[in-house]
């Protein structure tokens, strides 16, 4: 009895999962077509004939970025960082099929590039110069920054100036520079600022009304925007600049140079728009166009 | 130990809020703890299983709980707890009547939360007062109130006052818990932004915190002591 009971538990369960699953299978998608996959020849020796040759790449990626690299049901992940990725691989002549992506957790990015155990980065990375020391950065293809979402039905916060007159409240994550950045616009710590562990709580707080405004940078607010349709949107501008790059090996500058090459072309024949329209571009209606790349 | 100088008005300014918390929460736990100690022990078998019940429930969960459904649950029920934006006492205690409500809903989770241990120290010192003595009371005729005023919570107190600082003790420490709900600029919400966002190091800071502690659950402490030493004497 017991032992049938819980067969029929578990295969509720596994119904529930697998109708759970068709359910979703629709919404997580790309959302956009696979470039066209070039036929390119490079001189022999370096890491572009290399991939080109063997018709496959490694990429490491974030998994739990929604617009930018977040895994879907499939397992593969989907986002603006992955769009660059097949973009790049595209120019390589590898076809967006032949990509395989590994998971580039903040951390641990400049392992995976050291260890040779993924080919390229394009995970939300931020170019600084301790990075530097250790691999290269093409691009910047994305300058992300500090910006505030706020309810979609606010219309009085324009921007972190906003918070001087005092009366407006804000939440950020305890300990973290958003947190810090923010200060300095406020007119009473006390009175205007909470802080919380994990942002989650900020977006139940700014739901519930205690606080008017969560601050810390877009990308993250873009997914609690896309989590949560309809609900916040972004007020005014990013405040500060966080320039994404594509981390490469340290020393390839060959490397390098072809990505710089390609990002510059994909700014130019729109399907780096059509990349942000189809992924985070769904929640920001701010397309990019493109920063200019830093050929160091 | 360069940070306890360097940042001393965030000590300061973090053991003041703290105190506060504390002094507020404190009373609000006496005050809960005394009814429901009332309840338990009253005539009315519904009371009784009401205030038993609070007991139960709010004793066995974690703090982290209580604060958690305060500075969350309240919200969705759609209050701010704007009932302790309380005017005269709301110019002593700033923070009590500004907008943001989490520093009144620490005061609610500390205050509800302690407020059953305190009912169990007052009832504990109910129960060390001799039967005969609120028999004798009913005897002469005073009602169930006059008895508790006059003859049984006056000396209840007595027996009760030292698990009852005890009690208090505990709660000062757990009010360490509200820097991680939404209060800023307490004791710990001040050592976890000048460990991670300022970067300072983490031993230093928590020696200054522990500081802060210490000066408010140690001369509770020595208070206690006398007390307990003065009625020994009476006795």
């Amino acid at each position: 009895m017991r032992i049938s009971r819980m067969a029929a538990v578990a295969a509720s369960a596994a119904l529930a999962v697998s109708m759970a699953a068709c359910g979703d299978s629709g919404g997580d998608g790309s959302g956009s077509e696979n470039p066209d996959v070039a036929t390119p020849s490079f001189e022999a020796g370096t890491t572009m004939a290399e991939l080109s040759e063997a018709g496959t790449m490694t990429v490491g990626t974030k998994f739990d970025q929604p617009g930018f690299g977040k895994q879907g049901l499939d397992g593969e992940p989907a986002g603006f960082d992955v769009e660059i990725a097949k973009l790049i691989a595209a120019e390589l002549g590898i076809a967006a099929d032949d990509i395989e992506y590994v998971e580039a957790r903040s951390a641990v990015r400049e392992e995976l590039l050291e260890q040779d155990r993924v080919d390229i980065v394009v995970a939300t990375y931020t170019i600084n110069d301790a990075r530097k020391e250790r691999i290269d950065f093409a691009g910047p293809y994305y300058v992300a920054g500090q910006h505030i979402m706020v309810r979609a039905d606010d219309d009085s916060i324009t921007g972190p100036e906003s918070f001087e007159a005092g009366d407006k409240k804000v939440c950020s994550a305890q300990g973290s520079t958003p947190a810090e950045n923010i200060k300095e616009y406020l007119a009473d710590d006390g009175e205007q600022l909470v802080l919380f562990d994990i942002y989650e709580k900020c977006v139940d707080a700014l739901r519930g009304g205690q606080v008017d405004a969560v601050t810390t940078d877009n990308v993250i607010l873009l997914g609690f925007i896309a989590d949560n349709e309809g609900e916040f949107k972004l007020a005014g501008e990013q405040f500060t600049d966080e320039p994404y790059g594509i981390g490469v090996k340290k020393g390839d500058d060959a490397f390098r140079d072809f990505i710089n090459d390609t990002l510059e072309k994909i700014y130019e024949d729109g399907s780096y728009a059509a990349a942000w329209e189809s992924t985070a571009g769904e929640f920001d209606d701010n397309t990019p166009t493109g920063p200019a790349v830093d050929r160091y | 130990m360069r940070v306890l100088v360097e940042y001393f008005d965030v000590f300061v300014g973090g053991f003041w809020l703290t105190l506060q918390l504390c002094v507020l929460s404190a009373t609000g736990a006496l005050l809960i703890g005394t009814f429901v100690a009332i309840l338990r022990i009253s005539p009315v078998p519904p009371l009784r299983w009401l205030g038993g019940a609070y007991v139960t429930v709010l004793r066995n969960v974690p703090l982290t709980v209580v604060m958690f459904f305060s500075a969350f649950g309240l919200p969705a029920l759609g209050s701010n707890a704007d009932f302790l934006r309380i005017p005269g006492l709301s110019t002593v205690f700033s923070r009590l009547g500004i907008d943001l409500p989490y520093f009144r809903f620490a005061i609610i989770a500390l205050s509800v939360y302690t407020g059953a241990f305190v009912c169990e120290a007052i009832r504990s010192g109910i129960n060390a007062v001799p039967p005969g003595q609120a028999e004798a009371a009913r005897a002469i005729g005073l009602t169930f109130t006059q008895n508790l005023r006059y003859v049984v919570l006056p000396q209840a107190w007595k027996a009760a006052i030292v698990p009852l600082g005890s009690v208090i003790i505990a709660m000062i420490k757990n009010s360490a818990l509200a820097g991680f709900f939404g209060v800023v600029g307490d004791l710990s919400n001040s050592a976890q932004n000048l460990t991670s966002a300022l970067g300072e190091p983490i031993i230093p800071v928590f020696v200054g915190i522990s500081i802060g502690f210490l000066i408010m659950t140690v001369p509770l402490g020595l208070l206690l002591d006398r007390v307990e030493a003065r009625r020994a004497v009476a006795r």
